[in-house]
């Protein structure tokens, strides 16, 4: 079937089967592989992209369902050369070890930040509850989604 | 270096980040090669099973499939690798895929190699397996019963291993004691969990007569020469790529059936093949760690010092053995006496064969268990002697004056200061606020416990003899003819974190900056043969390694500016990206401009070849012994049985720190991985042997809302044993966390008479434990 679906700002088509899941359509079809499987049951996070500007699982999300929707991946956070203050303060603050679980992880503050400008630590760790880090023992993260906050807030 | 360190020591941003946060690293299953073929595998559903049948028949001309492959086709690749065995061990062959018998759930029968990851999976599930279920061993003490099911027909019995280490007399120190504390402990089987499952893609080019293996492996180098064998390709043929690596916690420090059956497959039909495993593939078929149920014995005198101790346990093998299944029990045996003068000890371990993937390293690997079973123990008897947890261990710690520190299971310590850290921990936690706190929360009917671990571990692996072969590790460090420089590093990091830390080393021995520094590692065709990353000897080991890599190329620089200045070669100096003379510093060049020298080599000084490369093997003369004190404060409702840290204090000594935010990073990560094994997790299995609860719906691992913000402090204790006198980090969180989160709730749990009570401490658990007494 055919798929049309902004990704990052680009209108883009594909013709997949229609049981092709949202998350291998940006990975296989689209080659966005900052995408990632971790889990394939949503419940790790690690596949969390922003679905008309809402946080999803896209391991759990029919790319059928995203017909004529706006899709954000981690590839499309930065503003050019500009990273996101997310991005800058995970750098900052030692917010990732392996990675993987990172861009899942950085989309889901994205959305936490945006219904909560201010989020306490005790908010962020519960607004973050749906994403597995293996590596960080999420001190750092916490830390750094707090401080992205603050920037966003300046 | 003579000048202060500017980059060793500072807690600088990591390099590697910028493509991880922009999503654009590859990890192997970010790789397409045009033309890529994709495997799945047919897995049994039965712990145990006779396969009467396979009819491939339907699966084979399912749309898209390529080829299938069953025991028949593979049967010439050499059996899983198996290595770090004691003697007169049982060694079980295990197949690349099943023939006559699966021995548990998940193991591998049939692949299929489809066009699209899809159509692979539908095709897997189209393969007919006729099975005769048997019955399955899942319990280690029932496996040892006469009349028990066996998980080797052909052999006598579920012992897969005897093996012992004993100091001093057991006997006699028990004798001597005025009190016996006994307990039987069980540390669980739990799951590495990488977040990035295992996946591999294999490309043999047959002109070329060359195969490219892309494998999320901590050991690249132990890939290529084990694999190559077991499919009889020369290992020269084969080139072994670790890419980025999504963690691996020991979990990616083995050789598994799909890396062998992807690059068979490849070289059979010169396409790309692909394999990435699924979570619950994950959960099946990647080794698990710990996995012992033992019964202890400690013998104290009334003033606590500990006469003996001593630990009968069964381990936990699984069906078949990965790489260092058997080893992994034998450091629990090594760290038995962990931070204490205890001079008869006495470990007697049987190996069990059960139906389950084998155990094999996980984080610590070994020394959490010894650290666990001893740290509980401590509890027990300060509780029976009527004594403060923190007196009966300093009771028995050695005085940093007896380091080297000779222990009675036959290890030297190489230094230490365990006051030091206790203290530290102490006053960071206000041990007497604390305890107040209890006292009056308790008059409040609330629970709160307060619990701790006094570790030390053994990191830094280690001697290649004491190891039993391939301790050292590689570097080599080339200067670039602009006067960048490159180091290749043996070591196969995969989120340590050492593309920045290894930069620092060098940046500072050359006087240049650290963001002229490139660090290469996981790549077989470019760096020198390695060993890989694992039992906290990246840096210890690989760094050490990389220090005197460097520093044969300074000394070679220092040649070729020694030459220019008419100078002699000890006198110059390497700074800001100058190279000078000492005594005569106007004589100063940039650092580029010497690099330049020896690559346009018109002069060569005296005995110099051209060019700017030097590696280095390092080998280490001893392991390395972090340790430190890890204290936890923990609120237990009696109503739910649920536990909350309140608090947690960290003192880790891990010799010198090359860059601590890396260290407070691998200090997070282990803490809340221990903290897991301590409250949440556990491998579970039913009758035939099929797992419970292996998915992450169904498994409990540490999310963000159930973990403390971790207070960390440390003291500084250097190791002579390595230039950097850096001791190795990644597991101390692990090992130091466990024991102190369980000694917390029990504690406070004391009020109730609880003692001892098994982990994981669920809150099902803890309520049960409660009822008990209470009724
Ligand atoms: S992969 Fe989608 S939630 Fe885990
Ligand atoms: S950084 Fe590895 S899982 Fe989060």
């Amino acid at each position: 079937m055919e798929i049309n679906i902004s990704i990052n700002g680009e209108s883009r088509t594909f013709d997949v089967e229609p049981r092709t899941l949202l998350v291998h359509l940006l990975r296989d079809n689209a080659g966005l592989t900052g995408t990632h499987v971790a889990c394939e049951t949503s419940i790790c996070g690690a596949c969390t992209v922003l679905l008309d500007d809402k946080a999803v699982k896209s391991c759990t999300v029919l790319a059928a369902q995203a017909q004529g929707c706006e899709v954000t991946t981690i590839e499309g956070l930065a503003n050019g050369d500009q990273l996101h203050p997310l991005q800058e303060q995970f750098w900052e603050k030692h917010g990732l070890q392996c990675g993987f679980c990172t861009p899942g992880m950085i989309l889901t503050a994205n959305q936490l930040i945006a219904s909560n400008a201010d989020p306490t630590d005790e908010e962020i760790r519960h607004g973050i509850e749906g994403n597995i880090c293996r590596c960080t023992g999420y001190q750092n993260i916490v830390d750094a989604i707090s401080a992205a906050a603050a920037q966003m807030r300046d | 270096m003579a000048q202060a360190p500017k980059f060793i020591g500072a807690p600088i941003k990591r390099r590697d980040d910028p493509r991880l946060i922009q999503g654009l690293a590859h990890y192997v299953d970010d790789f397409n090669p045009p033309g890529t073929l994709h495997m799945a595998l047919a897995r049994s559903p039965y712990g145990k099973a006779n396969i009467r049948s396979v009819d491939v028949s339907k699966a084979a001309v399912a749309e898209g499939v390529v080829a299938v492959y069953t025991y028949e086709e593979t049967k010439g690749i050499g059996p899983v690798p198996v290595g770090g065995l004691v003697p007169d061990a049982k060694v079980p062959v295990q197949p690349i895929l099943a023939d006559k018998q699966v021995l548990f759930a998940g193991e591998p029968v049939v692949a299929v190699i489809a066009e699209t990851r899809y159509g692979a999976s539908d095709a897997a599930a189209l393969v007919e397996i006729d099975y005769e279920p048997l019955d399955a061993v899942v319990d280690l003490e029932a496996a040892l019963e006469p009349g028990s099911p066996k998980v080797h027909d052909d052999y006598e019995s579920n012992e897969a291993f005897v093996w012992g280490i004993a100091g001093g007399d057991v006997e006699a120190g028990l004798k001597e004691a005025d009190v016996i504390v006994k307990e039987k402990m069980t540390n669980a089987r739990v799951a590495p969990l990488a977040l990035e499952p295992r996946g591999v893609l294999a490309h043999y080019l047959p002109g070329e007569d060359k195969m490219t293996l892309w494998t999320s492996t901590q050991v690249p180098h132990k890939v290529r020469t084990l694999v190559a064998g077991q499919i009889g390709m020369p290992e020269n043929r084969m080139r072994v790529i670790a890419p980025e690596v999504g963690g691996g916690f020991g979990s990616k420090l083995n050789i598994y059936r799909e890396e062998a059956l992807a690059a068979f497959v490849t070289r059979e039909l010169g396409v790309p093949i692909k394999w990435v495993e699924s979570r619950s593939e994950n959960f099946l078929t990647t080794i698990h760690g710990r996995g012992q149920v033992g019964e202890i014995e400690m013998g104290l005198k009334n003033d606590g010092t500990i006469t003996a101790f001593r630990y009968n346990v069964l381990a936990d093998c699984g069906a078949y053995y990965q790489l260092l299944t058997v080893a992994i029990f034998t450091l629990t045996g090594l760290m038995l006496p962990g931070p204490y003068k205890i001079a008869n000890i006495e470990m007697n371990a049987t190996g069990v064969f059960t139906n389950k993937v084998a155990t094999d390293a996980y984080r610590g690997a070994g020394r959490p268990e010894a650290t666990y079973i001893l740290e509980r123990m401590m509890d027990i008897a300060a509780v029976e002697l009527g004594m403060d947890p923190v007196e009966i261990r300093r009771k028995n710690f050695p005085d940093k004056s007896e380091f080297p520190f000779s222990t009675s299971a036959g290890l030297s310590y190489d230094s230490g200061d365990y006051h030091l850290a206790l203290d530290r921990a102490l006053e960071a936690a206000d041990y007497p606020a604390m305890r107040a706190e209890q006292e009056e929360a308790r008059k409040d009917g609330r629970y709160l416990g307060i619990g701790f671990s006094t570790y030390v571990e053994i990191c830094g692996m280690g001697p290649s003899a004491a190891l039993g072969g391939q301790g050292w590790e590689s570097a080599r460090v080339r200067v670039e003819p602009t006067g960048k420089a490159t180091v290749f590093s043996g070591a196969s990091p995969h989120g340590q974190g050492q593309q920045t830390s290894f930069a620092q080393i060098v940046a500072d021995g050359l006087g240049i900056d650290a963001n002229d520094v490139t660090v290469v590692h996981g790549d077989t065709d470019v760096v020198p043969y390695g060993v890989g990353t694992f039992g906290s000897r990246g840096t210890v080991v690989g760094g050490s390694a990389v220090v005197y890599a460097r520093d044969k190329v300074r000394a070679k620089m220092a040649k070729f500016a020694a030459m220019e200045f008419e100078a002699d070669a000890n006198d110059i100096e390497f700074e800001d990206g100058r190279v000078f003379v000492r005594s005569a510093p106007e004589k100063s060049a940039g650092f580029a401009d010497v690099a330049m020298m020896a690559y346009s080599a018109i002069a060569l000084p005296e005995d110099t070849e051209p060019g700017l490369e030097e590696t280095h093997f390092f080998e280490p003369s001893n392991f390395t012994f972090p340790f430190g004190t890890h204290i936890v404060l923990t609120e237990v409702d009696p109503e739910t049985g649920d536990v909350e840290i309140l608090r947690y204090v960290a003192v880790d000594d891990v010799g010198n720190m090359i860059n601590p935010l890396l260290v407070h990073g691998q200090i997070h990560g282990g803490i809340a991985q221990g903290t897991g094994q301590a409250l949440e997790e556990e491998m579970l299995y039913g009758e035939g042997g099929q797992p419970l609860n292996a998915s992450f719906m169904h498994y409990a691992l540490p999310k963000a809302n159930r973990l403390p913000r971790f207070e960390l402090l440390h003291t500084t204790t250097p190791t002579d044993v390595n230039p950097l006198g850096a001791k190795g980090v990644g597991e101390a969180g692990t090992i130091g966390s466990t024991p102190a989160v369980v000694n917390a709730v029990i504690d406070a749990l004391s009020p109730f008479g609880i003692t001892h009570i098994d982990m994981p401490l669920r809150p099902e658990r803890v309520w049960r434990a409660i009822a008990e007494k209470r009724a």
